[in-house]
Order: structure tokens, then C-alpha cells, then sequence
């Protein structure tokens, strides 16, 4: 015979109050305000889906979903290889393993607006390391705060910059647990150097780089520190992302309906995002 | 397929290895003719798996050279030495089908296509895979997958050599038999060199024509299944082989004559001179049970099955026997026996009597 109670709830019930207090509220109120207009005061007018409406078709909100997207795509594009590249050349064992491994980790240990203020120092064209140089030495006229170009290189840089090393140490983690039977075997097979990478060390990297590129993904398409910090989402709308975006409405303008809105409809795309690739990626795994 | 020459052949990881001590390899000379099948026997940490990846190339010797057909091959990579290896835990190429992953040997060496497709089926066929060519490999079972890695060393018709390394240690013992079983077949068809390395005799002594017995770093005997188990050079051979092992007595020596706890034990033939730590040594199955001979009492009696270990005590040195048929009681008196031709004297752990003298 089984037992039947309901002891279970006690052990849920903690965890459920947490993602309560800590998830399910704070989105809860933010749903309350997406379908209301306010002017403060607790004084609520009933707007229904008016908000979302709006936004979906503003183009303010396609440029700045356009920035978010390309900026996105450009990061990945670079620091995926870039890390893959960097994890392959790493010393598989010795005294240089944990310099390198401490080495890689030291981007990632700094607090976001600090990397943001040593950007933008870094970047300025006349006190400046790098801004000095580029306009004194290489005579190319760059300066963030006036040429969008140049600010989108600069925050593209720093981004790598900050974050190439979590794709690395994650791939490097999935290359030392290969075992040395299969370098030993490709040999013995007669395998070149290209046929190991895509035979072996890719596909035993798959996983970890499943959640290397997603967590990349996750981040980045929530930048805001960093931008905001360096160039504030200019020059013009230039680097507004859409977190620069949502706190400008949100804050700025007090728009808190609008806002609320669009904050669920970015939600909405990072998790359909991340959802359907994840899906993918991990797809023949359940076969 | 080739002749295999190993000669001075000696191995440190220490790159200044200061004495014997420091080496995996002491002094390995060796020859092993084209088409044999062979197993290296020994513990672990014998020097075996070192001895088989120098012969394969992953690993250069310290001192000595190889020869495949009295061609040096010591300073070659694996890829131009023409050998194939099958490793402890399966290597298969995840991604690919299982048709492809026995293709790729092949394919890396530019083989056209049609002679791939002859040559995969053909191995496919032999292992019984066929049915699963097109499947991907990553959701092989175990078995499967050891299938498809020894496929894959046996799918060139040019190799000089297939190795393996303790190939049956991740699969379930039902399937192991299955496989050893598999394995002798395939040797029977494709006739290539085959060395075969493990710790498990049983493995050892059904697969191959010729066993290499290793302890230390140091080959102790070369010789047949039946070499090995009727007449072992090393105690230590005595002792790995067999099930129990040989029993191993201590003795003294009086006017060329053995005795065991004050005893006369007649040995196979005359001692040779020589000093150094004497002791008896006799299997088992060739002690014998009666009326007549040292008396014992019996320690301990295991049924095993189809016969029986019994454990007696000579003074304080217990001696096993293997007997079939009626099992003494516990704690009775009996006497032993030695037959005389299958019990010798070894010095320091070495043969010390000359068979039939």
C-alpha cells in the first residue's frame, strides 16, 4: 500500500515563496501596469493592449529591436571562434595552465560600470590610451561621443574584450575531457588536424558550448551597464539597445504603461530565443 | 601484415632516468612472425600498454629499435607505421554513422569511394553490423561501439599490425565471451598480427597462439597457453596463471636434494648451481590427495563447481590442491602428494631444474 499525504507541499512551499517574491510578483505588477495608463498617485485608467499595440508598430521600437539583434549577432559572430581559437591554443597540462586560466578569468572578475568607465576613459581622444593614439599616431579621426561608428566599435571591443574569456574557459573545459585515446586513434586513423577539430573536439564541445553561446546570447542581448556608462545610447540613438531604450522610457519619459509593455515583449523574445535554440542544439541529443 | 622485431628495446618517462628503477621498460628483445596472434599478460602498471603504444608510435623509446619486416620504423608517427589500435573504452566518432566511422580510415587515406564501400561492407558483414550501418553512432551500446572501433583497425587490408588495448574491460562479462569469441574468428579470416594486451588470463591464454608474460618492466616468459601453465619459467608465472596459482613453498636444500618442512620432495630433475632464496613449486591440479605422502590437515574446502579447492596445512605452510570427485572432511588428516614430474625447484623467484635429468 502507499501512503497518500501531503507532506510533499512543505518541501515546495519554500521554494515556491521564493520564485513567488522573487519572479512571480515583480512580473505580475509589471503585467498590471502593461494594460493601464498612469499618471502616479495609484490613479489607474484601464488601457487594455493599447500599449502593445503601439509598440509593435512603432518604429522606434524596430530600430532599436534592429540595434539589439545586430549588436547581438556581431559579438557572437567574433567571440565564439575567437574563444574556441584561444581554448584550442591553451596548454592541455603543465605549470601554464593556471596562468592562463587566471589570466582568462580576470575580464569576467570586473564589476560591469567599472569595465564601462575604463572603456570610456580608455576611449577618450585626447587623454586616452587608445583614444590618443588612434587619433595622434594613426592619424584616424575617432571619437565615440561624435562618430557612431566608432562607438559601436569601441562598446563591440569591450564586449569581447569583457566576455570572450566565459566562451573559452567553457570550451576549454569540454577539450580537456577528451580522452587521450581519441587524439590517439585519429592518429592511428590517419585523420589531418581539421578532422580532429570537426570529428572530435567540436562535437565533445557541443554541449558546453550550447550553454556558452546562450548565456552570450542572454547577456548580451540585455546589455545596459556597460553602453550606458560609455556612450549613454549615443551619439543620437546610435547604441540605443533596447535595455537603453526601456529605462528612457520608463525613467525618462515616465511612460510606465509603455514601458511595462515593452519590458514583457523583450522578455518574451530573449526566452523565445534562447527556447528555440537550445531546442535545436540539443534536439539529437534526446534520440 | 608483417614480421615484428623488437630488439633493445628499453622505456623511462624520466627523461634522466638514474637506475633500473626508473624505467617501464628494462630491456625488452622480441620477435613475433607475420600472421600470429599474441597477448601480453601482466598486472597493471606492468609496462605493457607503454610496450604497445612504442610499438604503435605514440610513444618513442628511450633506447632500442622496431623493425616491421627489418624495416626501422622506431622513428615513424602511428600514421605512416600502417598499425591499427582498439582501445580500452571505445573511440567512435559520435557524429558520424557507423558506416562512415568505418570508412573513415580509409577516406583519410584517399581510398575511392567503390573500394570503401567493398571494403566497409565487407568488415561490417564479418563484425555483424550491417544492419546498423546507417544508424549514428553516438547511441551504440558498449559492445556495439567496441564492434565498430575494432572495425575500424581491421577495415585496411594493408595493416601490419592490430592491436589491442584490454579491449573487453567496459563490456558486460555475458557479451566479453561473445566478443573474445569474435575476435578469433576475425584473426582466423583477415590473418593479420595481432597483439593483445591485458591483465585478465583468461582473455589472454584464449586468444592467443603465444602469450608474453610481463612483470616490472621485464618480460618473464614467452611461450603457449600450455607452456605457460605446464612448466612456468617465474614463479610469478606460477602465480598470475592459473586459478588458484601455483603453489609457491619455501625449502631447503641439503646435498642437491629439496626438502619441504623436513620432507624429501622429489623434483623433475636435477638443481642447477646457483645461490639465492630456493622454493618449491607445484600447481594445484598436480598435488594429489591419499594415503601416502606428507601429512596435512585439511584447512579448507571451496566447491568451485566442476571440482573442488582443497586448502591443507603441512606444518604451518598451507598447500592447495585441485580434486574431483569426493572432498575430505574438514579438519581430517590426509597426506599429499606431488607428481614428481610437475614439480620444481626455483631460485629467487627463477626455473632452477633441469626437466628429465
Amino acid at each position: 500500500m502507499k501512503t497518500q499525504n501531503q507532506r510533499a507541499w512543505f518541501f515546495v512551499l519554500p521554494v515556491l515563496l521564493l520564485v513567488a517574491f522573487n519572479a512571480l510578483i515583480p512580473m505580475m505588477t509589471v503585467v498590471n501596469y502593461s494594460v493601464q495608463e498612469t499618471f502616479g498617485n495609484n490613479v489607474f485608467f484601464w488601457e487594455g493592449v493599447r500599449w502593445f499595440e503601439e509598440l509593435l508598430n512603432s518604429e522606434r521600437f524596430h530600430a532599436a529591436l534592429g540595434r539589439q539583434f545586430l549588436f547581438t549577432g556581431i559579438i557572437l559572430a567574433i567571440e565564439v571562434p575567437l574563444g574556441i581559437a584561444i581554448a584550442l591554443a591553451m596548454p592541455r597540462s603543465g605549470p601554464w595552465v593556471p596562468v592562463c586560466l587566471v589570466l582568462m578569468a580576470l575580464p569576467m572578475l570586473i564589476p560591469w560600470n567599472v569595465v564601462g568607465a575604463m572603456w570610456n576613459i580608455f576611449a577618450l581622444p585626447d587623454i586616452g590610451l587608445l583614444g590618443y593614439f588612434m587619433n595622434t599616431t594613426l592619424g584616424i579621426d575617432y571619437d565615440m561621443t561624435q562618430n557612431p561608428f566608432a562607438a559601436w566599435a569601441t562598446i563591440i571591443t569591450m564586449d569581447v574584450w569583457h566576455w570572450t574569456s566565459l566562451v573559452v574557459l567553457l570550451s576549454y573545459a569540454g577539450l580537456v575531457s577528451i580522452p587521450d585515446a581519441y587524439y590517439q586513434a585519429a592518429k592511428i586513423d590517419g585523420a589531418s588536424n581539421w578532422s580532429v577539430f570537426r570529428y572530435i573536439q567540436l562535437p565533445k564541445m557541443k554541449q558546453v558550448l550550447t550553454i556558452a553561446i546562450l548565456l552570450r546570447f542572454m547577456d548580451s542581448f540585455n546589455i545596459y551597464t556597460e553602453v550606458f556608462v560609455m556612450t549613454g545610447g549615443g551619439p543620437g540613438n546610435s547604441t540605443t539597445f533596447l535595455s537603453i531604450d526601456l529605462v528612457k522610457i520608463a525613467l525618462g519619459q515616465f511612460d510606465l504603461g509603455p514601458a511595462a509593455a515593452m519590458s514583457l515583449i523583450y522578455f518574451a523574445i530573449t526566452l523565445l530565443v534562447s527556447w528555440l535554440f537550445y531546442t535545436l542544439m540539443t534536439k539529437d541529443d534526446a534520440k | 601484415m608483417a614480421k615484428i622485431t623488437l630488439s633493445d628495446l628499453k622505456h623511462s618517462y624520466d627523461p634522466n632516468p638514474k637506475g633500473p628503477a626508473d624505467y617501464a621498460l628494462k630491456e625488452i628483445d622480441l620477435e613475433w612472425s607475420d600472421g600470429g596472434a599474441y597477448a601480453l599478460l601482466g598486472p597493471s602498471g606492468c609496462g605493457k600498454s607503454t610496450l604497445l603504444n612504442i610499438i604503435s608510435g605514440l610513444l618513442t623509446p628511450s633506447n632500442g629499435r622496431i623493425l616491421f619486416d627489418d624495416k626501422d620504423v622506431t622513428a615513424l608517427p602511428p600514421n605512416q607505421r600502417n598499425i591499427a589500435q582498439v582501445f580500452q573504452f571505445p573511440v567512435i566518432y559520435d557524429t558520424m554513422s557507423v558506416y562512415d566511422n568505418l570508412a573513415f580510415p580509409l577516406r583519410n587515406r584517399g581510398v575511392d569511394e567503390a573500394t570503401v564501400n567493398t571494403r566497409v561492407m565487407a568488415i561490417a558483414e564479418m563484425l555483424e553490423v550491417t544492419d546498423m550501418m546507417g544508424k549514428k553512432a553516438a547511441g551504440l551500446s558498449p559492445d556495439n561501439k567496441q564492434k565498430i572501433s575494432m572495425g575500424r583497425g581491421l577495415v585496411r587490408d594493408d595493416v601490419n599490425v592490430v592491436m589491442f588495448d584490454e579491449p573487453l574491460t567496459v563490456i558486460d562479462p555475458h557479451l566479453k565471451w561473445k566478443l573474445r569469441s569474435k575476435l578469433k574468428e576475425l584473426h582466423q579470416k583477415v590473418r593479420a598480427t595481432m597483439i593483445y594486451v591485458t591483465h585478465d588470463q583468461t582473455e589472454a591464454l584464449t586468444f592467443a597462439d603465444q602469450v608474453v608474460v610481463m612483470q616490472e618492466g621485464e618480460i618473464v616468459q614467452i611461450g603457449t597457453p600450455v607452456e605457460l601453465f605446464e612448466r612456468p619459467a617465474h614463479t610469478f608465472v606460477g602465480h598470475f596463471i592459473g586459478s588458484p596459482g601455483m603453489n609457491v613453498l619455501p625449502c631447503e636444500l641439503r646435498e642437491g636434494a629439496a626438502f619441504f618442512e623436513d620432507n624429501l620432495i622429489t623434483l623433475e630433475g636435477a638443481i642447477e648451481q646457483g645461490s639465492g632464496a630456493a622454493e618449491i613449486g607445484v600447481r594445484p591440479e598436480f598435488v594429489k590427495l591419499g594415503d601416502a605422502g606428507l601429512p596435512a590437515i585439511v584447512h579448507k574446502v571451496s566447491d568451485v563447481g566442476r571440482h573442488a579447492v582443497v586448502e591443507a596445512k603441512v606444518g604451518d605452510t598451507s598447500v592447495k590442491a585441485v580434486i574431483e570427485g569426493e572432498v575430505p572432511m574438514q579438519g581430517s588428516a590426509t597426506h599429499l602428494s606431488f607428481d614428481p614430474t610437475k614439480t620444481r625447484l626455483y631460485r629467487d623467484g627463477w626455473i632452477a631444474t633441469r626437466a628429465g635429468t
